[in-house]
C-alpha cells in the first residue's frame, strides 16, 4: 500500500493538475454567471462540448500541415484552436443567453424557470449534436465519437521524481493559468469589469448608476463562454477525441469545483478546480479509479459542512477593484 | 454482444418500432415454385435497428448458403423468410406467431440477439421449431432446458477464459493488469479474465473506470508503477481507443487485449494508428480478412461477391446455421422434428469451426478466435489454440 502510494503519488499530481486546470477554465463560466445572475447555467456543459468541436473541426480541416514537433507552427495551431474554441463558444453562450434566457427575464419568470430553460438547452445542444452535427461531421451515423490527430508531441521535458512531465501538461496548465490571469485583471481593471462586479453587488443600483445589465450579462456570458472555449480546445490537444456529453461529468465536475473554492469568485475556480483535480487522483491511489467521482463529492461535502460558502468564500463583487 | 448495446435497441420509440414492425417480414411472399417444392426457413434479428450492423452481416452469410443450395436446382429448394426483430423481445414474441402460424418456417436461423432469443425460447420448442442463433452469446441460454435451440458460437463464458489462457501461452506473464469501466459485460468480462490469470499462478492487479470518464491519469500511473507483462481490458471499443492512447504516451509498452465489444475498426481510428498497433482482440466470432487461406478464402471471395463488402461480423456463423439446415433439407427432412432428429447428428466442417451440438445446443467447438491490429488493420490470427502473436 505505501509502495503503491510512493510509486503513485507524483504522476497522479500531475495528472491531478491537468485536468484540475480544464475544470477550473469550466468552473469560471458557472461562478461568472452564478455572481452575475444568480443562475446555475446548466447548459454551460454543452458551450464546452462546442469548444472541443470547434477545435476539432480546425485540426481536422488542417490535419495534413498539422506539425506533430514543437516549433512556431504547433504554438500557431494551439494559439488558433484557443482562439476559434473561444470564439465559438463565447458566441454560443451569447446566443444561448439570447434565446434561452433573456426572454424569461424580461417577462419576470422565477429563477425556477431559468432553470429549466438552461437544462432544457442542455439537452437539445447535446441531441443536435449526437444527431445532426456529429454524423455529419465524422461521415459515420449512430452516436459516435470523433477523434482528432495530434499536433502536440508527447515529449517528456523533465522528471520530477517518477513522474514524467510532458510537453502537453505545461501546455495546458500554463494556457489555463495566463487565461486566467487576463480574465481576472479583465474583471477588476477594466471598466466592463466594473460594471460586472456592480451588477453582481447590486443589480438595481448598478441601472441607477447607468450600467446596462442586458450588455453586462451578455458580456459575462461572453466571457465564460470564451473560458469554456479555451478549455475545450486544450482538453481537445490533450484527450484527442470528444463526443456529444463530453460536457456532462466534465460539466458537473467544474460546477462542483466552482462551489468548492467559492461560488461567484473567480479565483475560488482556479483554486477548486485544481484541489479537485488532485483530490480525484490522490484518492484514486488508494481506492481505484472507479472511486474517483465517491471521492471528489465527499470532499464537497465535507468543505461544505465546515465552509458552506467554499474554501475562497463566495462573490464576485468582492473581487479587489 | 451483450449489455449496453441491447440495452440501447430498448430506447427507441415505441411508434417507430410499430410501423416498422409493419413492415417487417415482407420478405415472405409466395413459395410455390415450379415441381419442386419449398420449405421455409425464417431469420430473425435486428436488421433495421441500432445494432442492425452486427446482424446484416450473419443475414447476408445464410441468404448466400441458400442462394448457393438453390443454385443447384435441388428437389426440394429453400426460401429465406427474413423477420426484423429490432432486437426487441417483445416484437420477436408477435413476429414467432407469425412465422409460425401464417409462414409455417419449419426451422429459424436465429435470433440475432440474447434478449430476444430468451422471449421466444419456449413458443419454439412448443411448436417444435429448431432454431440455431450464430450470434447470441448469453450463457444462461443453454440452461432453459429447450431441446429445439442451437447456437454455433462460444458463449460469454468461453471468452474471458479464452482471451486469458491465450496470453498465458503466447507471453508467459508473471504479472497481469485487468482493467474495465463499469458496465456489465465489461465488468463480467474483466473478472473472468483476473479469475483465470488467478488459477494459473498469474498475479493481478486491476483498476475500473466510469464509462463516461475520459481523463485515464490515474489509471495510466497505476498500470505504470504495476508494470506489468500483459494488460486485458474488458469493454467497448469508444473506451478502449482513448484508454490504449493514453497508456501508450504514458510510457506503457506491455501488450493490451480486449473482447468482442472492442473488435470494431473504430478501435483504431479512436486510439491513432501507432496507438492501436498490436493491440489483440479476440472474439467467437470469426471474421476471415483479406488474407486468409483455404475454405475461408473461398468464402471470402464469395460474399465479397454476393453481399458486395467484406465479411463482417457473425457472417459465417450466420453462413454455418444455414448450412446445418441446408444438410438437413438435403437430407428428406422437411418438418421441423425431423430436421430437429438431423441437428443431433449434423457434423460437418463449416466455415467458422466443426459443426456439431451438444445435448443443450451448445457447439461443440466453443473457439475463440484471435486478432490482432496489424498496419492499422484488425487481422485474424487464427482460433486461439492456434494463433501465434506477431510481434
Amino acid at each position: 500500500m505505501l509502495q503503491d502510494f510512493l510509486n503513485q503519488i507524483l504522476p497522479s499530481t500531475v495528472g491531478g493538475l491537468v485536468i484540475g486546470s480544464i475544470y477550473a477554465l469550466v468552473a469560471l463560466g458557472y461562478t461568472m454567471v452564478y455572481g452575475v445572475l444568480r443562475l446555475i447555467n446548466f447548459a454551460h456543459s454543452e458551450i464546452f462540448m462546442i469548444g472541443t468541436f470547434a477545435s476539432l473541426v480546425l485540426l481536422t480541416a488542417i490535419a495534413p500541415a498539422a506539425p506533430a514537433t514543437f516549433g512556431i507552427a504547433m504554438i500557431g495551431t494551439l494559439l488558433l484552436c484557443m482562439v476559434v474554441s473561444a470564439i465559438a463558444s463565447g458566441g454560443a453562450a451569447v446566443l444561448l443567453e439570447t434565446v434561452a434566457y433573456r426572454p424569461l427575464r424580461k417577462r419576470g419568470a422565477t429563477k425556477l424557470a431559468a432553470l429549466i430553460s438552461a437544462i432544457g438547452a442542455s439537452i437539445f445542444l447535446q441531441e443536435l449534436f449526437a444527431l445532426e452535427i456529429i454524423p455529419w461531421l465524422t461521415d459515420k451515423p449512430g452516436r459516435n465519437q470523433a477523434s482528432a490527430p495530434r499536433f502536440v508531441p508527447r515529449d517528456e521535458l523533465f522528471h520530477i521524481g517518477n513522474a514524467a512531465v510532458r510537453l502537453d501538461h505545461v501546455i495546458v496548465i500554463i494556457a489555463a493559468v495566463l487565461v486566467m490571469i487576463a480574465l481576472d485583471q479583465t474583471v477588476s481593471k477594466t471598466r466592463i469589469g466594473r460594471g460586472i462586479r456592480a451588477t453582481a453587488q447590486d443589480p438595481e443600483a448598478a441601472v441607477l448608476m447607468g450600467v446596462s445589465i442586458d450588455n453586462i450579462v451578455r458580456v459575462t456570458f461572453l466571457l465564460g463562454g470564451a473560458m469554456a472555449g479555451v478549455a475545450g480546445a486544450l482538453y481537445l490537444m490533450e484527450i484527442e477525441n470528444t463526443v456529444f456529453n463530453v460536457g456532462f461529468v466534465l460539466g458537473i465536475k467544474a460546477f462542483t469545483a466552482a462551489v468548492l473554492g467559492g461560488i461567484g469568485n473567480l479565483r475560488g475556480a482556479l483554486l477548486g478546480g485544481i484541489v479537485l483535480g488532485l483530490i480525484e487522483n490522490w484518492g484514486a491511489i488508494f481506492l481505484g479509479s472507479q472511486w474517483k467521482d465517491v471521492i471528489a463529492f465527499t470532499v464537497l461535502v465535507i468543505v461544505l459542512m465546515f465552509r458552506p460558502t467554499g474554501i475562497l468564500g463566495e462573490s464576485l463583487q468582492r473581487a479587489r477593484a | 454482444m451483450s449489455g449496453a448495446r441491447l440495452g440501447r435497441v430498448l430506447v427507441l420509440a415505441a411508434a417507430a418500432s410499430l410501423v416498422l414492425g409493419a413492415c417487417a417480414g415482407g420478405g415472405g411472399g409466395s413459395s410455390s415454385g415450379g415441381d419442386a417444392t419449398t420449405v421455409k426457413i425464417g431469420f430473425m434479428g435486428d436488421l433495421t435497428g441500432e445494432n442492425s450492423a452486427i446482424v446484416i452481416p450473419p443475414r447476408n452469410g445464410a441468404k448466400m448458403a441458400i442462394a448457393e443450395y438453390n443454385a443447384k436446382n435441388p428437389k426440394t429448394k429453400i426460401e429465406l423468410v427474413e423477420y426484423d426483430s429490432q432486437g426487441k423481445p417483445d416484437q420477436a414474441t408477435s413476429l414467432i406467431t407469425k412465422a409460425v402460424g401464417t409462414d409455417k418456417i419449419v426451422g429459424l436461423i436465429g435470433p440475432a440477439f440474447s434478449g430476444e432469443s430468451k422471449a421466444i425460447g419456449a413458443q419454439l420448442e412448443e411448436n417444435k421449431i429448431p432454431s440455431i442463433s450464430p450470434s447470441a452469446t448469453n450463457p444462461g441460454l443453454a440452461k432453459n432446458g429447450w431441446k429445439y435451440w442451437h447456437r454455433v458460437v462460444a458463449n460469454d463464458n468461453d471468452q474471458g477464459p479464452g482471451i486469458a489462457e491465450f496470453l498465458i501461452k503466447a507471453k508467459s506473464p508473471k504479472k497481469a493488469f485487468v482493467l474495465s469501466d463499469d458496465q456489465e459485460y465489461s465488468v463480467g468480462l474483466a473478472e473472468a479474465v483476473a479469475k483465470t490469470f488467478k488459477d494459473k499462478g498469474v498475479a493481478v492487479e486491476t483498476d475500473k473506470f466510469a464509462k463516461d470518464a475520459s481523463d485515464y491519469s490515474s489509471t495510466v500511473s497505476k498500470v505504470k508503477s504495476a508494470n506489468p507483462d500483459v494488460i486485458v481490458y474488458g469493454g467497448y471499443y469508444a473506451q478502449l481507443g482513448r484508454l490504449l492512447k493514453q497508456l501508450r504516451d504514458g510510457g506503457v509498452t506491455a501488450i493490451v487485449a480486449s473482447g468482442d465489444g472492442s473488435l470494431d475498426a473504430q478501435l483504431i481510428s479512436g486510439a491513432g494508428q501507432a496507438a492501436a498497433e498490436g493491440a489483440v482482440l479476440a472474439c467467437p466470432c470469426n471474421i476471415p480478412s483479406a488474407d486468409v487461406t483455404g475454405n475461408l478464402k473461398t468464402f471470402f471471395d464469395n460474399y465479397k461477391k454476393s453481399a458486395n463488402a467484406d465479411p463482417a461480423i457473425y457472417s459465417t456463423e450466420g453462413y454455418d446455421a444455414a448450412t446445418a439446415f441446408i444438410k438437413a433439407v438435403e437430407g428428406g427432412n422437411t418438418t421441423g422434428e425431423k430436421i430437429m432428429d438431423f441437428l443431433k447428428t449434423v457434423n460437418f466442417e463449416g466455415v467458422s469451426k466443426p459443426i456439431k451440438f451438444k445435448d443443450n445446443g451448445e457447439p461443440e467447438a466453443n473457439s475463440i478466435f484471435i486478432y490482432q491490429v496489424k498496419g492499422g488493420v484488425l487481422k485474424l490470427l487464427g482460433p486461439s489454440a492456434e494463433a501465434k502473436l506477431e510481434g
